[in-house]
């Protein structure tokens, strides 16, 4: 197994009921790669996601966090997960940005962004605060420690969802339709923060419906077509020279 | 109607007070302790646990809480060898005890309903987000899913503790002296009804008034958005002109 890959899926597959909304995706991204997941909606980009931090049960596929498998069994034909704790470790490893923020809203924003060092990684409270302090600083929030959820507008939601997945110190980052729920004025601060992130080298799969933050900040980008990779490739092929015929209607859809 | 009557039942149901709000206390706090596994059990996918917390749920709110007190005071008595092998007698044979396992687990059954309602409205996304850091299922419900469900669940909490307080009041029936009781026994001696209960009665708002209060406290500590005053209060308070007032000229 290759240790260096940050994060492997192979042959992920996710059935509804009958309806099959993956039907095998493998990927693998590499420490610092930022991988865009463009397609229209319906096309499984969101629970392709889902599917790598487990928030869905795969029906089928292997997902590899920084060389570790999460370890799946069949029971009464149906499979679930082997170890609930082993899950819990990886979920460590994948920070998880949301499309609707999902803040804890009786949680301050200081106490959002350090629930997790204290109650998962086991961290005392002085050190959370100093690393919930910093991420905040670094996402533009330090002046917002007290404030609640309800209090901030959309996009200093996410800038703190942002540093709650941050505070984890994961090897990857997932980000769901990070600016799908914001008005339109607010996408451009959440869009910063995270090419700052690229550009310090993070691993991000971002599932988005920005291209221009694809085309500009992806290292790779993959366009979903019911369920499969239809275009797989650097951002300029796939925006500029697409291979497949979908990939470039659903481009000259969304960028006219 | 004799104002004498009133000013001596007074401190005779005072007396009482206590003995009311153990009841109360002790019934709200052990019901509590039955609600949420009851709550829990009901939201279970396995059908044995929810179905029997559902069948207790039933059984408890489907019936009067005077029956249910009369069932289980003189019930046990029916059955007093059986109890009496099982070591339980010391226990029923008391009505403080059968008075409390009938407030308890009365309002168990209705807290278990509110704790229910609760933890279905805490939205799904704040408990994805608890199992995205990599919460156990057992910190996602002490950290999210409870703080959460507690709040929402405040208003009609604090409901069932004011129905508790009323409710109390049948412990009467079977020999226990709290407010009630007592006002039962001082209009056996002094037929002044009317009286008697007036202050009986404003004994039992004086107590919810309390409870009430204390409810529209926690309420504000709990929900954020109601602790602070709104801005335009605040600027009220610091005598700040605020731009609709200060366009105003005052009248002369």
């Amino acid at each position: 197994m290759d240790k260096g890959a940050a994060l492997l899926v192979e042959d992920l597959h996710k059935s509804f009921g009958g309806l099959e909304v993956l039907k095998g995706i493998s990927v693998e991204a590499d420490d610092g790669d930022v991988i865009s997941v463009i397609g229209a909606s319906g096309s499984g980009k969101s629970t392709f996601l889902r599917c790598i931090n487990f928030l869905e049960m795969p029906t089928k596929g292997r997902v590899v966090v920084a060389g570790d498998e999460v370890q799946v069994e069949e029971r009464g034909g149906r499979s679930r997960v082997k170890d609930r704790r082993q899950l819990q470790r990886i979920r460590r490893q994948l920070g998880m940005v949301f499309q609707s923020f999902n803040l804890w809203s009786h949680m301050t924003v200081m106490q959002n962004v350090m629930e997790g060092p204290v109650t998962v990684l086991g961290l005392g409270k002085d050190e959370a605060r100093a690393r919930a302090a910093a991420l905040l600083e670094k996402v533009g929030l330090h002046q917002k420690h007290d404030a609640y959820p309800s209090e901030l507008s959309g996009g200093q939601q996410q800038r703190v969802a942002i540093a709650r997945a941050l505070a984890m110190e994961p090897r990857v980052l997932l980000f769901d339709e990070p600016t799908s729920a914001l008005d339109p004025e607010l996408v451009g601060e959440v869009l910063k923060v995270m090419r700052d992130l690229a550009a310090e080298g993070r691993t991000m799969i971002v599932v988005t419906h920005e291209m221009g933050f694809a085309r500009e900040v992806s290292s790779r980008v993959l366009f979903l077509h019911e369920g499969r990779i239809e275009e797989d490739g650097p951002p300029d092929s796939v925006f500029e020279r697409p291979a497949s015929e979908r990939c470039r209607r659903f481009l000259a859809s969304v960028l006219h | 109607m004799n104002l004498d009557a009133i000013v001596s039942a007074f401190p005779q149901l005072l007396a009482g007070l206590p003995t009311t709000l153990l009841l109360v206390a002790v019934a709200v706090t052990c019901g509590f302790l039955v609600a949420v596994p009851v709550a829990l059990m009901r939201l279970s996918t396995n059908p044995l646990p929810s179905g029997l917390a559902f069948a207790f749920v039933y059984v408890f709110r489907s019936t009067p809480l005077l029956v249910q007190i009369f069932l289980i005071y003189y019930g046990s008595g029916q059955f007093r060898h059986f109890f009496e092998q099982v070591g339980l007698w010391v226990l029923f044979r008391d009505a403080w005890f059968c008075a409390l396992l009938a407030l308890a687990l009365n309002n168990g059954a209705y807290a278990a309903e509110i704790i229910r309602g609760g933890i279905m409205s805490v939205p799904k996304g704040m408990v994805e987000a608890g199992k995205a850091v990599g919460m156990s299922g057992v910190q996602v419900f002490k950290r999210i899913t409870f703080p959460l469900a507690l709040r929402q669940a405040l208003p009609a909490y604090g409901n069932e503790v004011i129905l508790m307080v009323k409710a109390s009041s049948l412990a009467s029936t079977i020999t226990i002296l709290e407010i009630t009781g007592i006002a039962k026994k001082i209009i056996a001696s002094t037929f002044r009804p009317v009286e008697v209960f007036i202050v009986a009665g404003a004994l039992y708002l004086l107590v919810n008034f309390v409870i009430t209060r204390v409810i529209v406290l926690l309420e504000r500590r709990l929900d954020p958005l109601h602790r602070r005053p709104k801005e335009g209060a605040l600027l009220e308070r610091t005598g700040a002109p605020t731009p609709a007032t200060a366009e105003v000229k005052p009248r002369a």
